[in-house]
């Protein structure tokens, strides 16, 4: 186990390299120019000579090589750069908004499991039920929303004309204090949002697994043994059939980051979502570099985390070979 | 099963309410909810600034709310005393611009305001470290000096008639800022001035709160919170505040017409210097040609424009300058004229080709016509603008691109551009009419190039005397009329609309960027809420 994950963390290495390094000339190749967007509105006034100077202090006139490997030695000696979107350090940037972003998507990714497990289990129960039909059915179509118009939706059912819940924001539009109450009222409809997105996977998923754990014939002889239909279902079934879900789990974190971008910018999520986005128009590229980083890392750890899950759960598979 | 999902989402709300709990430690302010009460004030905008900074841009034209600049402007735009305790005396042949400061102003933090502050805000602007991309708008100051603790002198390089409207920029702490990166430093987040306002909490993205404050010199601020709401998406904002969330809001002509008969709530519509204009490069055989841009400039049916796509609420554009404006030149209105217009393009030998456009010497009236896309309101002009002229027989071509695609085409191709300073008719019109700033950065898109109105407006910036100066304004908006480098179409009204219990409220004349300055909260600090 420790040798897998050793071998992951050095494996990883290169992998942040050279997506660092893509980042960087995707960035330099786009047609967004980094002093425009750092010039806002007073880029229209302003003189040739006044726009020269800011790519100078920006040092965006450097070559791309020279450019990342900037950022890559600062960056090992724990300098991050400052956003030059954001006019903060990129530290900074991060460490105000990661919070918020993972407790969204730590919530999300929670009740998706177990929605969608509880779902998936009561669907593999009678296969080709009517309450079968109508999970599965409805898994393939959340499937195919993307997850800002569900957002969209949402907020027109439950903000606007049920006025049930808040449309955005992390607390009270008038409110400047950040309490557990207000942030909880305030997460119900992005959690739930992003959790239905995800949801079918998990559904589906666990459908199949238990569906076909009920036909294998551990699960057929403990019914022939009188065991209750529960400890059948739960003891046997799920236990097996749980065992692709766990490979899902991390399959699905690049999933979960793209479609928390989506709906903290739906519902204005104080998130790093927004940083993103404007890092990635404005070519700011510390800010983008970063993000771009936590990112893959946040996926190479999800790979890694399901592998050992697989490994814990079911000795047989071992851990790499 | 259904008491097991229960538990488990009880489970999942306790995990989140832990992480908010444990979160909500970092959060500033008293935890005491604001919200409805008579002393508050949340308003929904639709921009948010790039930085709190005055170092770097923000408040430039006035109106801050968390600093003062030396001098401020009335309703009326006119200029009035702030940190400075009278208007600036000029001497050296406009050359030198002395300022007595107010006694007794202190910064928020408590500690006091001096010259040393002014001189390093301006010194610090002009430094070429600083990212500040509005700093050509200084560019008339040679240096700025301390006579003392109350008394500021500042050198042109040559004599500039609008130089005091510059000093309502905001002026910063020396001993905070000038203790950090300019570019990247806590004070672009957190800043600290002498105004009305203490900034509480800036969470991006989502709002700005403000609280009063008390030791404010010019008396406390009776609306003690104070609260922006960055709403950027229009029908949201209209949504909230029909919801009770936000006491007013920035709207756009159509949802603001559902409020002119709601009881609770007042419409205001703030005139505006922001302007839709049409650039004619002189670099294009077609808008180069004096006939065509005369042609165009009585054939497009500006009323029109104002009526279908402003709901009315702007007026009809015939220069950088707006009728109304005292700086306006009567006269040099330009009335529909279809059929004048093709009687000029007939004289000058346009002749009707095929598909009915017009033809001279092999060359066809056709160019391209640019917005910005995803701006509907521009598009709106653009396109009506293109009907107007197909009428005519000169065929423009809308496309839409982002600055990044329109920059490199704009010496060749026409654009449909915004633009509009209020302040000092120097503002807009140097930077758009002079023929040396042809092309360098946005200045000038037109490459207009007018030996007369070159003179016209050097005499006007460095002229001190009023009537001078309207003389040459007088004749650049004469001169537009005979060769019109661009085509104005409208001024755009901003549109407010405001809980009543706020009593009457005023706007100021507002330009083109509506940011934090604008609408009826430009003097929040003195609205006297009814209890």
């Amino acid at each position: 186990m420790a040798r897998m994950t050793g071998r992951r963390a050095l494996f990883a290495v290169p992998v942040l390299l050279a997506v660092t390094f893509g980042v960087f000339a995707i960035a330099a190749a786009s047609p967004f120019d980094p002093v425009k967007a750092y010039a806002g509105t007073a880029g229209l006034t302003a003189s040739q000579e006044n726009l020269d100077q800011l790519r100078a202090n920006l040092g965006v006139d450097q070559p791309l090589a020279q450019r990342w490997w900037d950022w890559l030695t600062s960056a090992v000696h724990g300098d991050l750069g400052d956003s030059s979107t954001l006019r903060q350090p990129v530290s900074d940037v991060i460490g105000e908004r990661i919070g918020w972003s993972v407790l969204l998507a730590a919530t999300a990714f929670l009740l998706a499991i177990l929605v969608g497990t509880l779902l998936g289990v009561l669907a593999a129960r009678r296969p080709g039920g009517w309450l079968d039909r109508v999970v599965t059915s409805l898994a393939y179509t959340l499937e195919a929303a993307p997850p800002f118009w569900i957002g969209l939706l949402a907020v027109w059912l439950f903000a606007l004309k049920l006025g049930v819940l808040p449309s955005g924001g992390l607390t009270d539009t008038a409110s400047s204090a950040v309490t557990a109450g207000q942030v909880a009222s305030h997460l119900v409809l992005p959690a739930c949002v992003l959790a239905i997105s995800q949801l079918p996977w998990f559904v589906l998923y666990v459908r199949q697994g238990v569906g076909d754990a009920l036909g294998d014939d551990p699960v057929r002889g403990a019914r022939a043994r009188g065991l209750a239909e529960r400890t059948v279902l739960l003891g046997h079934a799920l236990r097996s059939g749980m065992l692709p879900v766990l490979t899902l789990i991390g399959s699905r974190v690049p999933e979960l980051i793209t479609g928390a971008l989506l709906v903290e910018t739906v519902f204005s999520w104080p998130g790093i979502a927004a940083a993103t986005v404007s890092a990635a128009t404005a070519v700011d590229f510390p800010l983008l570099a970063a993000l771009t980083v936590l990112a893959t890392a946040a996926v190479l750890l999800g790979n890694l985390l399901a592998d050992l899950l697989y490994g814990l759960a079911d000795p047989r598979v071992g851990f790499d070979g | 099963m259904r008491a097991r999902s229960i538990r488990g989402t009880g489970a999942v709300a306790a995990a989140a309410s832990l992480a908010v709990a444990a979160s909500a430690c970092s959060a500033p302010g008293d935890g005491k909810n604001a919200g409805g009460a008579k002393d508050s004030a949340v308003v929904g905008i639709a921009y948010e600034p790039d930085t709190l900074s005055p170092l770097l841009g923000y408040g430039k034209d006035g109106n801050s709310k968390i600093f003062d600049g030396l001098l401020t402007h009335d309703a009326e735009m006119k200029l009035k005393p702030a940190l400075a305790a009278e208007l600036p005396k000029v001497g050296d042949d406009g050359k030198t611009y002395t300022f007595k400061l107010r006694k007794g102003v202190k910064f928020s933090d408590g500690k006091p305001f001096t010259s040393k502050d002014v001189v390093f805000t301006y010194e610090t602007i002009l430094d070429k470290k600083t990212n500040n991309a509005a700093k050509t708008e200084l560019d008339a100051v040679k240096n700025v000096e301390t006579k003392g603790d109350d008394t500021v002198v500042f050198h042109l390089k040559y004599p500039y008639a609008p130089f005091a409207e510059r000093t309502v920029l905001p002026i910063a702490p020396e001993h905070i800022a000038g203790k950090q990166d300019v570019n990247t430093g806590e004070f672009t987040t957190k800043p600290v001035g002498t105004g009305p306002y203490k900034l509480v909490k800036w969470s991006k993205g989502e709002k700005l709160t403000f609280k009063a404050n008390p030791g404010y010199w010019g008396g406390a601020p009776k609306v003690k919170n104070f609260t922006m709401a960055i709403i950027k998406d229009d029908d949201i904002r209209a949504t909230r505040l029909d919801a009770g969330e936000l006491d007013g809001a920035i709207l756009p002509p159509n949802l603001a017409k559902k409020y002119a008969s709601d009881g609770n709530k007042k419409s205001y519509a703030a005139k505006t210097f922001d302007y839709r204009v049409v650039t004619l490069p002189t670099g294009n055989e077609v808008t180069g040609d004096t006939d065509i841009r005369r042609a165009l400039d009585t054939g497009v049916n500006r009323k029109a424009m104002v009526d279908s796509i402003l709901d009315g609420a702007g007026k009809e554009a015939y220069g950088p300058v707006p009728t109304d404006s005292p700086w306006f030149t009567k006269g040099t209105e330009r009335k529909f004229d279809a059929a004048k217009a093709k009687k000029i393009l007939d004289d000058a030998g346009w002749k009707p080709g095929k598909d009915g456009v017009r033809e001279k010497d092999g060359v066809q009236a056709k160019f391209p016509l640019w917005y910005l896309s995803g701006d509907k309101l521009r598009q709106d002009h653009a396109l009506a603008y293109a009907s107007d002229a197909k009428k005519l027989g000169v065929k423009v071509e809308v496309q839409a691109g982002t600055w990044e695609v329109i920059e490199p085409r704009m010496p060749k191709d026409a654009v449909l551009a915004g633009g509009g300073s209020p302040a000092d008719p120097d503002f807009d019109q140097y930077t758009l009419l002079k023929s040396s700033l042809a092309g360098d950065g946005f200045n000038n898109m037109a490459h207009y190039d007018n030996p007369k109105v070159d003179k016209a407006l050097d005499e006007a910036r460095e002229s001190g005397d009023h009537a001078e100066r309207q003389a040459a304004y007088d004749t650049i908006q004469r001169e537009l009329v005979k060769n019109p480098g661009y085509t104005f179409l409208t001024h755009i009204d901003h549109l407010y609309v405001v809980d009543k219990r706020f009593g009457d409220l005023t706007t100021q004349t507002e330009p083109h960027d509506h940011g934090l300055a604008s609408g009826p909260w430009w003097n929040v600090e003195d609205w006297q809420p009814k209890q």
